[in-house]
This record gives structure tokens, sequence and C-alpha cells, in this order.
């Protein structure tokens, strides 16, 4: 029997209608332990590097965790894997919610998506039953608004869909996948299943997901429920208020948002507005706040209510969770009522929260620039709100100078000339970023930034405290129960960690404790999106309930591999440098690895340079950031170095950095900056 | 006859539909402790609390199965709480024809809440951290005398309608069977 996962996939080939039910290798569970350390394996195994984004080559990838549908607490990402249209890397993206165990009930670890559908679709999985059905009188319906129609139509209120909106179908390279409450929506997936012409999949499951140990899996369940409660109670003290417990970024609990909006960047990531938060701004967006939420809601089987229901006033009701709270606000320089409002059409397009504001103040500088003009925009309101309303419609219909702007910020800059690249200022790898503008240089979010293949900071930082804490009694105190440190040498890192003077940023901590530290960060993230584990109980917050000790033996007694520290750090180590290797076959080197230019004021040309050095040593790559031969085959890859070879990409003499990306793989273009 | 007092447990869980945030926590746990061997599987399908869930509606309710009804209502009844409308049948604890609910997935036997006989403490309520669910055990005295009272009551209407010769061989015929 297989524990944990159901060892099935479903594998639909859209362009013939074609549904298959397919074992996979147990194997494959031990190497790559699962969701996106699997999908990773698949990716490299079918879509060569020749693939576009929207050839029906592409597959794109629904998985479950491991350990989704165990009752292991927040287990419940679903980890979209496909090759994005903006980065023209490989995207994943998570989505809590409900979905993953629902599949998993039904019978399977993941949904394959090939080719293409001559016509718009949806899929209904209902355990061993398996449709593609018509889905043309869903075309244009919102993202939300399908999931309802959907369950109605299939008289199934228990289902659990996943749609695309308007964006999606048309396109639109930051296009998401809503579901619930949640929603993947990082690298544009919604537009690759758009462009496979699938509007939605909705899933119903009612069959057992096993353990192996079943007293031993529901004891450590236990425990972690019991640090829950006691974690809630003990808040980290020194930090700011959403950093404080556990779960997503709690935005849609805290009312105080003086630092976000005196902190980030408003407009095109430009201006920071120190002294915003007043007494009556706190008041008004309070109210606000309490005024459109209706409840706060959790994903399947998690306490932690990191969500909520909207409603705005007079507007349809959807769910919300996080930063999207502000972006759209202090994009377009307005209010949190904007805001929420925004939203709501924004998530029925189906688009990610964090690339669609910053494109559409990147159009609105363009604008005052002179660069796009009436000719473009015709019909342009006068004020910000309005001129948002505008380029969200135009953007998801891809009318006018929308078909131009549905492709970023860094694509459209490209169409557009005249300079307009200056203006696309904020992305790593083609991608939008968090509005943030910083002054000094700091070691650790420089490697963060450079190298994080997700590609968004929050994806990759956590577990280690964003800045020293002043005095060093506070710091004594923080490490005392610190358990979640994989070596005590990290401890020892924190409490010599100084604002000020030798021990400060950029020069501390020294390039191989920041490669300690960042190689930390990134590992449990990673065991995250294998495992299907929310980042808010595990990667991302300060000592959180799952951590390196605990986790081999949710996997010991749940999926019944048999592991320990080191053999989780090991394959986590492989499939991260699996999701590497597909990036450096489409092209992506050491050029590609670096934050945006004006990431912060202070920097350190020669530091960086170290610091990048230090760090491809220590993870196994070449100077090119290229993993290595040698590093390949000890990581049980030597089907990737082989391929390497073959390809030019790494020659015989290894260490010599190839300097140009293959010629067959003209799709990824230096960052001209 | 009169009894003395007898003490009876009570064991009510509270449910604040207000509290509930969804996440179906108590689904999980009430499936995994009716496993064979205990906590061997999950499957919210055969949990014995189902949590009627229509987020955009801001409906959650969570129900315990309670007894199997061979048929189903004859009529129905629909609460407006607070504005809110919910279906018919949401506030039922039956497992009954007319739904999929507390029926176990294949068979379709009907499924009923034990309050986790053995357990101390209910494991959805353990489970429910944001207290949506809390227990409760309250002793309750009764009178033997009274129940003696109901029977009595019961007997007489039994009586009544069938005769009391009809009844005594009806009791001795099922003792005969025990
Ligand atoms: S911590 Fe929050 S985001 Fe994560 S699973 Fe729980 S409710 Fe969902
Ligand atoms: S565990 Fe509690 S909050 Fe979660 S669904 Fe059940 S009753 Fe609601
Ligand atoms: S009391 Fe026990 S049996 Fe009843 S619903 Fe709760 S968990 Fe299930």
């Amino acid at each position: 029997m297989r524990y944990a996962e159901t060892g099935y996939h479903l594998e639909i080939d859209l362009t013939r209608g074609n549904i298959e039910r397919v074992e996979s290798d147990p194997r494959d569970t031990e190497l790559y332990l699962g969701g996106l350390g699997t999908s990773a394996k698949i990716m490299w195994d079918r879509v060569p590097p020749e693939v576009n984004p929207f050839s029906p080559d592409n597959l794109v990838i629904f998985s479950a965790g491991l350990l989704c549908g165990t009752p292991a607490t927040g287990c419940n990402r679903t980890i979209v894997t496909t090759i994005s249209p903006q980065t023209e890397l490989l995207a994943f993206s998570m989505m809590g919610g409900f979905w993953a165990p629902e599949l998993k009930y039904a019978g399977y670890d993941k949904v394959i998506l090939r080719g293409k559908s001559p016509d718009l679709v949806y899929l209904w999985i209902h355990n061993d039953q398996v449709e593609i059905r018509d889905a043309s009188h869903l075309h244009g319906k919102g993202a939300v608004e399908t999931q309802d129609l959907i369950r109605k139509e299939l008289n199934e209120p228990k289902a659990q869909v996943a749609a695309i909106g308007l964006a999606g179908e048309n396109r639109v390279f930051y296009a998401s996948i809503e579901q619930g409450r949640s929603s993947a929506s990082r690298g544009g997936i919604g537009a690759v299943m758009g462009d496979k012409r699938v509007k939605a999949i909705a899933v119903r499951g009612t069959k057992d997901v096993n353990v192996a140990r079943p007293e031993e899996f529901l004891g450590l369940c236990k425990e972690v429920l019991d640090y829950i409660k006691w974690r809630e109670e003990n808040p980290i003290k020194g930090v700011m208020p959403i950093l404080t417990g556990l779960g997503s970024p709690q935005e849609m609990k805290v009312h105080d948002e003086k630092w976000h909006t005196e902190n980030f960047m408003w407009g095109n990531s430009r201006e920071r507005r120190k002294g915003f938060w007043t007494e009556e701004i706190a008041k008004e967006w309070t109210e606000t706040m309490e005024n459109a939420r209706t409840r706060l809601v959790s994903c399947y089987n998690c306490p932690m209510e990191c969500g909520a229901t909207i409603t705005p006033p007079g507007m349809p009701t959807y769910m919300m969770k996080c930063f999207t709270k502000l972006t759209y606000t202090m994009a377009a320089f307005s209010d949190l009522d904007f805001g929420l409002k925004i939203a709501q059409k924004a998530t029925e397009y189906g688009v990610d929260g964090f690339s669609a504001p910053q494109v559409m103040a990147f159009a609105i500088e363009l604008y005052e620039e002179g660069i796009l003009t009436d000719d473009d925009l015709p019909e342009f309101p006068e004020d910000n709100e309005g001129r948002f309303y505008y380029l969200l419609d135009k953007i998801v219909r891809r009318e006018g100078i929308g078909d131009v702007l549905a492709e970023g910020t860094y694509w459209a800059a490209q169409k557009i000339g005249k300079g307009a690249d200056k203006f696309a200022h904020n992305t790593i790898k083609k991608h939008e970023q968090l509005p943030l503008k910083l002054s000094m240089l700091n070691p650790i979010y420089f490697l963060m930034y450079s190298t994080g293949e997700k590609i968004n900071i929050t994806q990759i930082e956590g577990q280690f405290p964003q800045a020293p804490f002043p005095k060093r009694e506070q710091r004594e105190e923080f490490v005392k129960d610190w358990i979640q440190v994989p070596d005590e040498k990290f401890k020892q890192y924190f409490l010599d960690w100084e604002l000020r003077g030798e021990n400060s940023i950029p020069y501390y901590p020294t390039a191989e404790m920041t490669c300690d530290i960042v190689d930390w960060q990134e590992r449990m993230h990673y065991i995250d999106d294998a495992l299907g584990m929310c980042a808010g109980l595990s990667s991302f917050p300060l000592k959180p309930p799952y951590h390196i000790h605990n986790y081999p033996k949710f996997i010991s007694a749940g999926a019944g591999i048999d592991m320990d520290e080191e053999k989780l750090t090991e394959a986590a180590k492989r499939y991260r440098t699996l999701v590497r290797a597909i990036n450096i076959r489409r092209g992506m080197r050491r050029k590609d690895d670096k934050p945006p230019e004006n990431h912060w004021k202070k920097r350190f040309p020669e530091l960086e340079k170290e610091l990048l050095d230090t760090y491809y040593k220590y993870k196994g790559w070449n100077n090119e950031g290229i993993p290595t031969k040698e590093y390949l085959d000890k990581m049980d890859l030597g089907y990737v170095s082989e391929d390497f070879l073959k390809r030019g990409i790494l020659t015989d003499s290894e260490d010599a950095p190839s300097e140009e990306a293959p010629a067959e793989n003209a799709t990824v273009e230096e960052e001209k900056v | 006859m009169k009894g003395e007092k007898k003490k009876k447990i009570v064991k009510t869980i509270k449910i604040d539909v207000d509290k509930c945030n969804g996440c179906r926590a108590c689904e999980v746990v009430c499936s995994a402790f009716h496993a064979s061997p205990k906590y061997s599987s999950n499957n919210p399908a055969r949990s014995r609390i189902r949590v009627i869930r229509d987020p955009l509606r801001d409906v959650y309710v969570p129900v315990c199965a309670g007894e199997y009804a061979v048929a189903e209502c004859a009529g129905r009844d629909k609460y407006t709480i607070d504005g809110k409308e919910y279906d018919e049948c949401a506030f039922c604890r039956a497992s009954c024809p007319s739904r999929q609910e507390f029926k176990e997935p294949d068979s379709g036997l009907p499924l009923k809440c034990d309050m986790c006989e053995g357990e101390d403490e209910p494991l959805c309520v353990q489970w429910c951290l944001v207290d949506a669910l809390t227990y409760e055990e309250r002793e309750e005295e009764v009178e033997e005398t009274e129940e003696q009272e109901e029977l009595e009551i019961g007997l007489e209407a039994l009586a009544s309608k069938y005769g009391l010769q009809k009844i005594m061989e009806t009791v001795a015929r099922l003792s005969k069977k025990e």
C-alpha cells in the first residue's frame, strides 16, 4: 500500500480529449518527496527548453503535497507548475484552500494537463469518474463566480473548484488561478491554463488517505496543535505586529498599517510616505475593513484564519488574504475603500495582486511622462482611481494598450520603447516584485532576492529575524527557546548581529554565515512545497510549529519512508537543484541572479560579488550559477549532468563557465538595466 | 414505586456558528478516530460531523450526526437568522435518504456521532482551536419515579389503542426472543 500519497496521477491530453490514470513510481517519492519535487522531475523529463509557455507541449501540473489529506495541520497546498509566460522559466505557485486534500480523497496526487483543447472546457474529477466538460457557457465569467456556477451545475456543493477569470482566458501574463479563499498567482500560471482552454478543474473525493504509523502520526499532529496554542499565547516580542504570530501575514486581522504604508513604496514602487499613518486614517481604514469583512476564514484543517470574506458596500462577496489588501490602494495613491473595491473586480478577473497594480501604476507613469499618449489611452480618466479601473478592464480584455500591458512591465516596456524600460524598474527575472526600496544593502536579502527561483521574496525568507534586535538581552531572550534552528551556530550568528558597528550590515553576517542562513531559509520553503505545507506554519514565520527536526518524523510516520534530517536535507537539495537545472537549461545564468538595481540605495559591488561567488560554491554551482557535474552526480542527478554536457551547458573541463545560453534557446534575453 | 434519585451525565457539544471558520479540522479528526485501526486513514466523507458551509453566503454550520431516519421529513423547515437564509435540513442531524450527509461513502450505511467513546473530550472539540465547538458535561438528577411515570403513561396509551391483552402477549413473545 502507498501511504500519504495515492500513487496515481491523472494524465489529461486536452488535444485529444484523452484521460488516463497512471501509477507513479514510488522511488521518485523517496528521491523527490512529492508536490514541487516530483513535479519538477516531470517538468525536467517532459518539457525540453525549446518548448514555449504557450506551446501545447508545455505542461500545467496541479499537485497535492505529499502529506495533504493527512491530519497534519495546515497541510493543504496545491502546487502548480508550468513554464511561465512572463519569466519563461519554471513557475511554481502554491495555493491554500481546500483543493489539494480533495484531490487526494478522489484518489490522485497530481493532475497533469498537456496539449490544448479546441474549445473552452472544464474538468470534473469525481473519484474514478473523470470528465472533460464543455465550458462555453462560462466564457468571460469571473473566477469566483465560476466556482459557484460549476458547483450548482454539478449539484455538488462539496466540490472544490480552481478556476480562471477573463485574464486567464485572454492569457494575461500575470493571470491567477482562484480557488475558495486562495489563489495561485505568481508567474502567470492562469495564462497557461487559459491557453490550454481550461476554465476550471472541479474535484470531489470520498476515498481514504492512509498513513503508515497511525498512532505516532496523530501524536505528532497533537504536538503541533499544542505548540500552535502555546505560540499564539506567546507572541514574539520586538518585531512588527504581523511577524509576532503564526500564519500567513495576518493582514485581514491587523488594522495597524503604519509599517506597510510608511515603509513600502506607493505608486509604481516610487514614493515613500513617512508620516502617512495618522489617527484619522487609522480610524477610517479600520471602519472600512470592519464594514466590509464578514468573517475570518481558514484553509483546510488549519485554525489560523488568515483569510476573510469581504463584501464591499453594494458589491458581491469575494475572499482575500495577505497583502492584496494594500497593493491596489498604495499603487493608486488611494485609500483602503478603493483597494477593497477594485480587488473584488480583480479577483473575479483573476489577476495577481502584486503584479497587476504595479503594471497599472507603471502605465500611469508612462502617461505622465508623455511616453504613452492620449492615442494610446483614449478617454483616459483624470483621477487615479478611475484610471485604475480603466486600465484593469483594458488589460484583462487585451484591448488597445491593454494588449501590451497584459504582458507585465518588462515585456510592455520592450514593446513600447521610447525609454519605457526605465519605468519597469522593479522586476527580478522579468517579474514584478514587492514595492520595497531600502537604503543599506542587507547581505541575506541580497542573496535571497538574487537567487530565489520562486522569484518572490516571501517565498524564500523566514525563520531568521529580518533585522537584528537592538539589545543583547533581547537577543538572548529570543534564542532561549529557538528549537527550530538546524544547528546551534545560527543562535550565535543572531546573538552577535548588531544594529551598528562592526557586526552590522552589510559586512555582517559574513559571506559564509549568510550562505548558511539563506540556505536554511530556502530549504524550509522547498520542503513545504513538496509536502504541501502552508509556509505560514512552517517556513515563513519565526519559531514555527514545523521544522527540520520534526518533519522527518512526519514523513516517516505518514508516508512510511525511512527519513532523517540528513536524508530530508539531501532530498530538498536534490529537487531544488533540479528546479535550477530546468531554468539553466532555459538560459538562466548569473546575469539573471540579481535584485532590482534600485532596491538599495547603498550598494557594494565587491561584496555582492563575493556573496554570490561564495553562495554558488556553497550550493555546488560553478561561477555562472550552473550546478557542476560533480555535484549533480553526487545528488543522483546524473541524467542532468549528461544533458548539460550534451547541450554544451557544461563542458568536460566543467568549471570553465559557458558564457552563452545554448543556441536553441533564444527565448530568454538579457535584461538591460 | 417511589424510587431514589439517579444521576445521569448529559454530554453536550456546544456549537457557536459565529466562531466557525470553515476549516473542517473537526471532520478530519473525527474520520481518523473512527478509522480502523484507529487513525490509520483519513476521509472527511466518513466523518460524523459535517460543516455545512457556503462561504460566499457566510453559512457555516457544523452538525454532528444524530439518529438514522428511515424516511425523509414530509415537510421541511427553512430558517432565516440575522438575515441569512439557511438551506432546508441545514441544522438537521439525521442520516436521511434525502441527502448525502452522514453516510459511509461506499456502503451508504448511516453514521452516527458516538461522542468519541473512550476519550475524555470529543476529538472534534479538541481540534477546534477557535472554540466554535466546546464541550460540556453536566450531571442531571432524574427520579426513577419519573421514568416510571413516563413508562406508565406510554403503556396506558398503547393499551387504549391495542388492548391490554394484546400488549401482554407481545411482551411475552419479545422476552422469549431475548
Ligand atoms: S496558516 Fe493561514 S494560510 Fe496557512 S493554511 Fe492556515 S489558514 Fe491557510
Ligand atoms: S474545527 Fe471548528 S472552526 Fe473548524 S470547521 Fe470545525 S467547527 Fe468550524
Ligand atoms: S464527538 Fe467524536 S464522534 Fe462525535 S462528531 Fe465529534 S469527533 Fe465525531
